[in-house]
């Protein structure tokens, strides 16, 4: 029996992108609260580890020696399927993700759409920890997270769209092939509104603040995590950040020029530029308060999708009248 | 118009103070920490000198393992807490011969210095745990034999040991005081305030 | 379910058995508390809740009930000095004053004057101190989380000062009948000449920070509408009537101690929303600024506290005083009945936040969850003395 080498390739990529979801998720937490922590003039954790280097992974394996509990009335499958749920589709996500013309786990011609429909899955699994665990503080974050994900995808498609307009591509190494090496050769330039309204999505997308309204703590507690502990709290907030990643890498990937940089090409540029989004996301965290429930919907349907519509169409107009 | 201006321009002028809203935290994210890094560094004595801790007693001029106190009560009566316990001295033993001479020499019609209690208490205990650092015990010792201590780093791990023995804790001072090697050795802290003068020495 | 087999029988406590599910269909009633990030401390609210917005809501005290009002009957007028400095640990110094102050009125004790100036230069402090911490945890509630570190920069600042003259940096209980307990030094003095221009140097970036951010502002303007005519019903004082447009100060309706002796204003809003009452407690600092200038220019030499001070055994004349304060939450006030014995015969205590609160359920009505929180917050609830 012979094993298609495009099989291997996959295992060892989904191998390698679990390893790699778990060291950014270790890595972003100690950046996050070291930002936040110099931010509001303190050190931030500093004790375990020089600078507190290994803080992350001490409370990783806090989290996994601590009990596993479902409180009464709750629907124990679909307790216990949610946090699994919003794990696995993330790391079908950095699949398809080209780092550098060699590091990339699988070559899809239908990447941009593979990565916009299993990041849709998220909110299912949202869903699911909210109404399976019988809490009212979790329906209510529940209820939150769908309206506010149904929602902020829809200017984030057109966003997108407007990018596979323009490269006539959904394949991500193409649309990164079709820009150059210098910041004024790529996408951000030609679609600055297509920028704006993407990263003002993804930041409702991952729930970040000033969005962060399912898990809001001033308000509802936790949200729709309230009732998980342990590992099953532990995989929610992996996969939170692991999205984060997902969605930077992705804007980098449309508008940021890839792998491409000045001098000398590759992965670190690549790495460098979702960084530096990252960073921002986390900037933006620790600045604003949050905004209300009512305003959230107004931002994307009275602000965002129009402005996306627009940008979209304008984009097909040039295209029409240029090409 | 105004309808338009109200809906349309104002709030995309508005997104500028979240622009002066980063400003602020980038700005604070280059500056230097204001937080003291506690058990590497440690507060400045004179933070500390003004702080009212828990009491302790004060030595007498004579001896500096002997307070002040003349076991009146008045703390121990007038806190709103009850938490001093003072206990008396009693007067020592006397045998029944030496009180049968000197009830003869009473009778006798001679003066007769019969041995007093010391003044000072035998016991001094105070429950840290209850007082609420009213100060009134202060206010009120005829002797000021009392004061607030500073010492801001008190810690227990149980209620009993927030129980002092005052008269031991004199005791344990007047050692320190005198360059006799103290009954523990120097502490986490004494190390990291002795390290902490040192590095801001260098500073300087 | 098998666990609790009666499970549907239970239908919680006393007050969720009595707050009746209203005559709306699919209407979810939920906990608010005694345990929520944003009720600092244990007060609970019973909401009706439509999606989210809220129909009904009923304010539930009593999880902090410490009898301080019992405890002064069998306490002696010097002991219960240190029980004022707990009823409100974000402003205890003021109900110091409060109680120190009934009693004097009722014995007729003349206060020295350097006493009255540390009075007042402490309790101005205290009240700056105090709103630097309503303004952190209210911007915390609202979601930011930075903004109560830099309100404590300046909050750690002027407790390191107050410890001078109170001994402790949080219940301070340093107000003594006929005088104040400890004294002020010139290094006091001196740190606090260069705290006052260091704090208003720091305003400008409370307002671009905070004040000016467009989702603040967003959050916090016309919610929580509390007209003058609601805010007098239920007594609303301090800030929040303030806030509401009537320019109500007990520092210039009854003037007390030495306050007639200085030049500030009484900052109003007449937007009678949250933003009011967070402009007015912003405008409280500037003012307070001011008076500690002028009394730390005109403080005289002299003594602390009165010849022959009373002492714990010390027995009032018997009769009857009522004697107010302004807080930073309002009316802070104490009523005394002596009989003439070392303890008193009765006090009752006049929280501001009790009435304060009072507002809440009325003005929540019809909003949304996370206005609600919003509300809550302006009002300044301190919950032990709610419930005292």
């Amino acid at each position: 029996m012979k094993i298609p080498i495009e099989l291997i390739r996959i295992v060892v990529a989904l191998v390698a992108v679990m390893a790699w979801v778990g060291l950014n998720a270790l890595l972003l937490v100690y950046c996050e609260r070291k930002y936040a922590g110099h931010i509001q003039r303190r050190p931030g954790p500093f004790e375990v580890g020089p600078h507190g280097i290994i803080q992350p992974l001490i409370d990783g394996l806090k989290l996994m020696a601590k009990q596993l509990l479902m409180p009464d009335g709750a629907d124990a499958i679909l307790f216990w399927l949610a946090p699994i749920l919003s794990m696995i589709p993330v790391l079908l996500l950095f699949l398809c993700i080209p780092y550098s013309p060699l590091l990339t786990g699988w070559e899809v011609n239908l990447g941009l759409l593979l990565i916009l429909a299993f990041a849709g899955l998220n909110v299912l699994a949202l869903l699911l920890a909210g109404w399976g665990s019988n809490n009212k503080w979790g329906l209510l974050g529940a209820a939150r997270a769908v309206s506010q994900s149904v929602a902020y995808e829809i200017p984030l498609l057109l966003a997108v769209l407007a990018i596979a307009f323009q490269t006539g591509t959904l394949n991500l190494t193409e649309i990164v092939n079709g820009q150059g090496s210098w910041p004024w050769q790529w996408n951000i330039i030609v679609q600055p509104l297509a920028f704006l309204i993407y990263f003002t999505s993804i930041l409702g997308e991952t729930n970040r603040a000033p969005f962060d309204l399912p898990e809001a703590e001033s308000e509802l507690t936790a949200g729709f995590h309230t009732e998980y502990s342990s590992m099953g709290f532990g995989l929610f907030f992996m996969a939170e950040y692991a999205n984060m990643v997902v969605v930077c890498s992705v804007a980098t990937v449309l508008f940021l020029g890839g792998w491409k940089g000045p001098f000398f090409d590759g992965w670190w540029w690549f790495l460098a530029k979702t960084y530096v989004l990252l960073f921002v996301m986390i900037w933006l965290r620790w600045t604003y308060p949050r905004v209300r429930f009512d305003q959230l919907l107004n931002i994307n349907w009275k602000w965002l999708l129009p402005l996306a519509v627009a940008n979209l169409l304008g984009t097909a107009f040039l295209m029409k009248v240029f090409a | 118009m105004n309808a338009i201006r109200k809906n349309v321009i104002q709030p995309i002028i508005d997104l500028w103070s979240l622009i002066v809203g980063l400003k602020v935290t980038g700005k604070y994210f280059c500056q230097r920490h204001v937080t003291v890094h506690y058990p590497r560094k440690i507060i400045p004595a004179e933070l500390t000198d003004t702080f009212a801790g828990h009491i302790e007693l004060i030595p007498s001029a004579k001896d500096p393992t002997i307070p002040k106190c003349i076991s009146c009560m008045m703390c121990a009566t007038n806190c709103p807490s009850n938490c001093i316990k003072v206990l008396k001295q009693k007067a020592p033993k006397v045998s029944p011969e030496q009180e049968k001479e000197w009830a003869e020499a009473e009778a006798r019609g001679e003066k007769v210095k019969r041995p007093k209690a010391p003044k000072n208490p035998a016991k001094f205990s105070y429950d840290y745990s209850l007082c609420s650092l009213c100060g009134t015990c202060i206010e009120n010792c005829p002797v000021s034999s009392l004061r607030f201590s500073h010492d801001i780093y008190i810690v227990a791990t149980d209620r009993k040991e927030l129980t002092m023995d005052l008269l031991a804790r004199l005791a344990r001072q007047a050692e320190a005081q005198a360059g006799k090697p103290a009954d523990r050795a120097p502490g986490v802290l004494e190390q990291a305030a002795e390290a902490g003068q040192e590095a801001s020495a260098k500073e300087a | 379910m098998t666990r609790y087999p009666n499970m549907e029988q239970v239908t919680g406590d006393f007050y969720t058995q009595n707050f009746e599910k209203g005559a709306r269909e699919g209407s979810l009633i939920l906990n608010m508390g005694p345990q929520h990030p944003s009720t600092h401390g244990v007060l609970r609210i019973i909401l009706e809740l439509d999606g989210e917005y809220i129909l009904r809501c009923d304010p539930v005290l009593g999880y902090l009930h410490r009898m301080h009002e019992k405890m002064g009957e069998s306490k002696t007028y010097r002991g219960f000095i240190p029980n004022m400095g707990r009823v409100d640990y974000g402003c205890p110094l003021p109900w110091n004053w409060a109680f120190v102050g009934a009693v004097e009125k009722l014995a007729g004790i003349e206060v020295p004057e350097r006493a009255e100036y540390i009075r007042v230069i402490t309790t101005e402090m205290n009240r700056i101190t105090s709103h630097l911490l309503w303004w952190g945890a209210y911007i915390l509630d609202l979601g930011a989380f930075t903004p109560i570190m830099y309100a404590f920069d300046e909050r750690e600042w002027l407790l390191d000062l107050l410890q001078t003259p109170t001994g402790s940096r949080l219940t301070y209980s340093s107000f003594r009948v006929g005088g104040v307990g400890h004294d002020i030094d010139d290094k006091f003095i001196e740190g606090l000449k260069a705290f006052i221009p260091y704090f208003r140097s720091r305003l400008p970036m409370y307002k671009d920070l905070v004040t000016d951010n467009i989702i603040l502002r967003k959050r916090v303007e016309d919610i929580g509408p509390m007209p003058l005519d609601m805010c007098r019903r239920y007594g609303a004082t301090g800030p929040v009537i303030r806030g509401s447009g009537l320019a109500y100060d007990i520092r210039r309706a009854e003037p007390y101690g030495i306050y007639d002796r200085f030049d500030f204003e009484i900052p109003t809003q007449d937007t009678c929303c949250c933003m009011g009452r967070y402009k007015v407690r912003l405008a409280e600092f500037e003012q307070s600024l001011r008076i500690l200038e002028q009394a730390v220019d005109q403080i005289p030499d002299g003594p602390i506290i009165m010849d022959k001070a009373p002492k714990p055994s010390w027995k009032p004349p018997k009769g009857e005083v009522y004697f107010a304060v302004e807080g930073a939450r309002g009316k802070t006030s104490v009523y005394l009945v002596s009989d003439g014995t070392k303890s008193p015969y009765r006090v009752k205590l006049r929280a501001p936040g009790f009435s304060n609160l009072s507002l809440f359920a009325e003005a929540a009505q019809g909003t949304l969850l996370a206005d609600a929180v919003a509300i809550l917050g302006s009002l300044d609830l301190i919950i032990p003395e709610i419930d005292r």
